[in-house]
């Protein structure tokens, strides 16, 4: 509908930046939260991210966005009519990026019978919710920690399972639902309940810059964009571009990027050295560090790497210190000084 | 004060009040809206009634209701219409139909947050996403914002995150009727100005000054520059030209900064803003290359510097001035806790899909409403399994809507905390400790925590209940310590925030660390053995809560005199002669799972 804010003319923000260009090459990354200040692009990041996708193949009657080259047994009804050993038609469609708005209600979440047809023909069928509309891209919550509780369960039990599992009206079925979760919030309303923490691979925390000349770029541009959007997106496409072709060369490139034991190691002491609770900070380091190797054009995953993706895949893992005065942000970086030096 | 610029008498608010309706009227979109403080009465009606003259007559203005549910803020299913046609209708929410024009919230500082979260992110994407009773809907809503503030007290405050978005925000409480007389802009002016809008270009030391502006007066959100560059542009229009100016730019600085300051600018700047004591911050940087651009528009920046601190009110330059660098960030957003507090029930807070089991109460309408639409189908499997319709509205499993409460069994940790001299000596800082350690406790149970401390003369509530640990480690490492001990002040304190968390639906817990030194009494008057009386009897007040206390006794060798105060108000006592912040945390624990 109205025209979006390319993600290349967000001035700073790097880290922010980076995390959403990371799950976008990886999906099994694991999701990012993005907390901090007020007005400093957060959710404008999120949306912006949408127009740079590169797209996806998908079955082609399949209405939950299956890939053709899945297996086809946890797919509801649609993918089910494909033969074994043949590959289904395919099209191209955008990746999904779907907006969890405030006030939703657990049936569109989920999804239920679908009511015009129920009306109009008296049929029983049943209509996916925005859970299968996420299905193999983004699902993204602004406000997160507004979100209400129940939905809270309903997207943590998806989120762990991979599918949704629906029983209502009569209705028995399940899909498959795998997706990145993006969250953004403001700390001070609040914080996230440690288990939905949990579900974000990555954690960034944006500030707003304080030194005029990035301040004065981020008005400018702002202004250049509402008074002319076609204009200014015209002058960005450019960026858009490019940056859209090195995340798609990313991912082609993702599955040759090596990780040598020694990385691993070097990860795992880090993860030692803060206490990170489970192997699921380390998976998502080593995922993250991988990520960001394939879009830095890197053959290999390097120190340099971990050390720049440590802060945010682990910074909301540590165990709560209430008596160490230092945030988390702070605590990891001490760890990556002593470990990697400097 | 910036010396060398004398700062210029600011007009008085109405005057300002009315320029900020034309402008606001110029461009209600762009300007974004108006958080007005006032009580309802003529002054109020007086400029409402001159702000929609200036509004297009077929401009739609919608009164958003306090406690507006969901289905009429967002829309939803337009029930009697579906169910006539037969097929799914339907109903635009208030914010769809305030598309183009403006939203009216009346009573604006008791709005929730997750009204107002809503109403933001209408702001932010000019639309309304919907998801809602089987429907999926886009409707665009682009809106301005007039917010009618009625707070009394500084702490009464519309949500944080609307008045960042708002433009204005305008004071008429001090305003008698016979000081608004000032008319303001003419509606053929403002609509001459609205054609002109597009036209209007600002250059761009304009928007490196606005910029530099904020940035002195400690204005964190870049929304702030953003705004007050629109409203330039508006007051350029309004004034028939299509290039702002400087005096365009002071307007905006007195409008839209002023009110967000949270420092006084140091006087004279040196050559780089960063120098300026500002809220620590990790990207701050020393850039070489920063300081040539601020110095050329220092003149211009001073001079739009000087118009908004003649325009900050004086209660806020006194707070300012004060030792210790006036509001930080934490404290600005301390108000919206408390807001968000008086937000959390003893009232139901929506409807939600489940069945009437225990603690969940049905609701009725609700469950007919989800029936309704179904009742053609389920009549119609009657039929096809060959049995007689059987009841007239089938109501199935599936129907049941209970209306949500706030869970019932959320605990409120009121941590009441002696800062006196006495305490200070001995051990304030393990108390810290302990609190900290407790803190991250309640996090964990999703328990809301408060603050009050004592010293000196009286007691404060340093942080109202909250679930954010980050603002409670804030205001418990901001605690000072020193003065007398007002035992009776703090336990007064307690019992009043007790009561009120109560009063909301929640359960009060209680954990004082004092040492118990009574020595000033409620009137603020010294002497031991008058202050002890008084703090016992209110020890006694509190026991009729019969709420769970922990008295945590500080002082080196125990006090007989803290342990007859737990007594009195029935509380476990918890002498500390060598304990550390874990064992205070763990017999917490055991007080309130008890």
């Amino acid at each position: 509908m109205s025209a979006v804010f390319p993600f290349s003319a967000i001035v700073g923000q790097d880290e922010m930046k980076h995390a959403l260009l990371i799950a976008a090459v990886d999906q099994s990354v694991g999701g990012v939260l993005v907390f901090g200040d007020r007005g400093t692009g957060k959710s404008t990041a999120v949306r912006a991210l949408a127009e740079l996708l590169p797209k996806m193949k998908v079955v082609e009657q399949c209405r939950y966005g299956c890939d053709p080259l899945a297996d086809a047994s946890v797919c509801a009804d649609d993918c089910s009519v494909r033969k074994v050993g043949r590959v289904p038609k395919a099209k191209q469609v955008p990746v999904p990026v779907v907006d969890l708005p405030l006030g939703a209600t657990e049936d569109r979440v989920v999804g239920a019978l679908d009511l015009e047809r129920a009306l109009t023909k008296g049929e029983k069928a049943f209509e996916p919710g925005l859970l299968a509309k996420a299905h193999r891209g983004f699902l993204y919550i602004d406000e997160v920690n507004l979100l209400e509780d129940h939905l809270v369960d309903l997207l943590l039990d998806v989120a762990a399972s991979g599918e949704n599992v629906v029983e209502r009206e009569g209705l028995s079925l399940r899909h498959p639902a795998r997706f990145v979760l993006v969250g953004s919030g403001n700390p001070e309303e609040g914080e996230l309940r440690p288990q939905l923490l949990d579900r974000f691979g990555l954690s960034v925390e944006v500030t707003t810059p304080t030194d005029l000349p990035t301040r004065v770029d981020v008005v400018r541009r702002r202004d250049a964009f509402e008074r002319d959007s076609a204009g200014f997106l015209e002058r960005w496409k450019k960026e858009e571009t490019k940056l859209r072709r090195r995340i798609t060369q990313a991912k082609t490139r993702l599955p040759e990027v090596k990780v040598t034991d020694a990385t691993l190691e070097r990860a795992a002491q880090l993860c030692l050295a803060l206490g990170t609770d489970g192997l699921r900070g380390e998976l998502t380091l080593i995922r993250a560090a991988r990520a960001a190797a394939s879009l830095a054009g890197a053959a290999e995953v390097d120190d340099t790497h971990l050390k720049q993706v440590a802060p945010s895949a682990l910074r909301h893992r540590l165990r709560r210190d209430p008596l160490d005065e230092a945030g988390s942000t702070v605590r990891v970086e001490r760890a990556i000084t002593e470990l990697f030096g400097e | 004060m910036t010396p060398g610029h004398p700062t210029l008498p600011a007009p008085p608010p109405w005057a300002d009040a009315v320029t900020a309706a034309g402008l606001f009227a110029v461009d209600p979109l762009g300007t974004a809206g108006i958080v007005l403080r006032a009580m309802a009465g003529p002054v109020r009606a007086r400029w409402l009634e001159g702000l929609y003259r200036l509004l297009p007559p077929a401009m739609p203005v919608r009164r958003l209701p306090l406690h507006v549910a969901d289905g009429r803020l967002l829309g939803g299913l337009d029930l009697a219409a579906t169910l006539q046609s037969g097929r799914p209708v339907a109903e635009r929410g208030l914010l769809a139909e305030a598309d183009g024009g403006v939203v009216l919230a009346a009573m604006a500082e008791r709005i929730g947050s997750s009204a107002a979260a809503r109403l933001t992110a209408a702001l932010d994407t000019g639309q309304v996403v919907l998801e809602r009773d089987g429907l999926a809907l886009r409707s665009p809503a682009r809106f301005g914002v007039v917010a009618l503030d009625e707070g009394l007290a500084d702490d009464e405050q519309p949500p944080s995150g609307l008045i960042d978005r708002l433009g204005f925000r305008l004071d008429l409480t001090a305003v008698a009727l016979r000081d608004a007389l000032e008319p303001g802009p003419e509606p053929e002016e403002v609509s001459a100005a609205r054609s002109l809008l597009a036209e209007v270009r600002v250059p761009d030391d304009i928007v490196e000054a606005l910029c530099g502006a904020g940035l002195a007066l400690g204005i964190a959100s870049l929304r702030a520059p953003m705004l007050a560059v629109r409203v330039a542009r508006a007051a350029a229009a309004l004034d028939g030209r299509t290039i702002v100016t400087q005096d365009d730019a002071a307007l905006a600085a007195r409008l839209v900064l002023a009110c967000r300051a949270t420092q006084l600018p140091v006087a004279e700047p040196p050559p780089a803003e960063d120098e300026s004591p500002e809220p620590p911050d990790e990207t701050d940087r020393d850039d070489g290359d920063d300081d040539d651009t601020p110095d050329l528009d220092q003149p211009l920046e001073d001079m739009i510097l000087a118009a908004a601190q003649a325009a900050m009110p004086l209660g806020l330059l006194a707070r300012l001035r004060a030792p210790g660098g006036g509001r930080s960030r934490a404290r600005s957003a301390g108000k919206a806790g408390a807001l968000q507090a008086s937000t959390l029930r003893g009232r139901p807070i929506g409807v939600r899909r489940g069945e009437p089991r225990a603690g969940a109460r049905l609701n009725v309408v609700e469950t007919l409403r989800a029936a309704a639409p179904w009742q053609g189908l389920r009549r119609q499997e009657w039929t096809a399994q060959g049995q007689p319709v059987r009841r007239r509205i089938e109501v199935r499993k599936d129907d049941f809507r209970v209306t949500r409460f706030k869970r019932r069994s959320e605990t409120t940790t009121i941590f009441v905390v002696d800062a006196s001299g006495s305490a200070a000596l001995h051990r304030l800082a393990e108390a810290k400790g302990a609190v900290e350690l407790l803190l991250a406790d309640c996090y964990i149970r999703r328990d809301q925590v408060a603050l009050i401390a004592f010293r000196g003369r009286g007691a404060d509530l340093l942080l109202p209940p909250t679930r954010s640990l980050v603002r409670a480690k804030r205001s418990l490492a901001g605690l000072p310590g020193g003065g007398g001990t007002p035992l009776a002040a703090g336990v007064d304190a307690a019992t009043l925030l007790a009561e009120d968390v109560r009063r909301r639906g929640q359960t009060p817990a209680l954990v004082f660390l004092t040492d118990a030194r009574a020595n000033i009494a409620r009137d603020g008057a010294g002497g031991r053995p008058r202050a002890e009386e008084e703090a016992l009897s209110a020890a006694r007040r509190l026991a009729e809560l019969g709420v769970s206390v922990l008295m945590v006794d500080t002082s080196p060798h125990g006090q007989p005199f803290a342990q007859r105060l737990a007594e009195a108000m029935r509380a476990h006592y918890l002498p500390l002669p060598r304990a550390d912040a874990a064992s205070v945390s763990a017999a917490v624990r055991v007080v309130s799972a008890a």
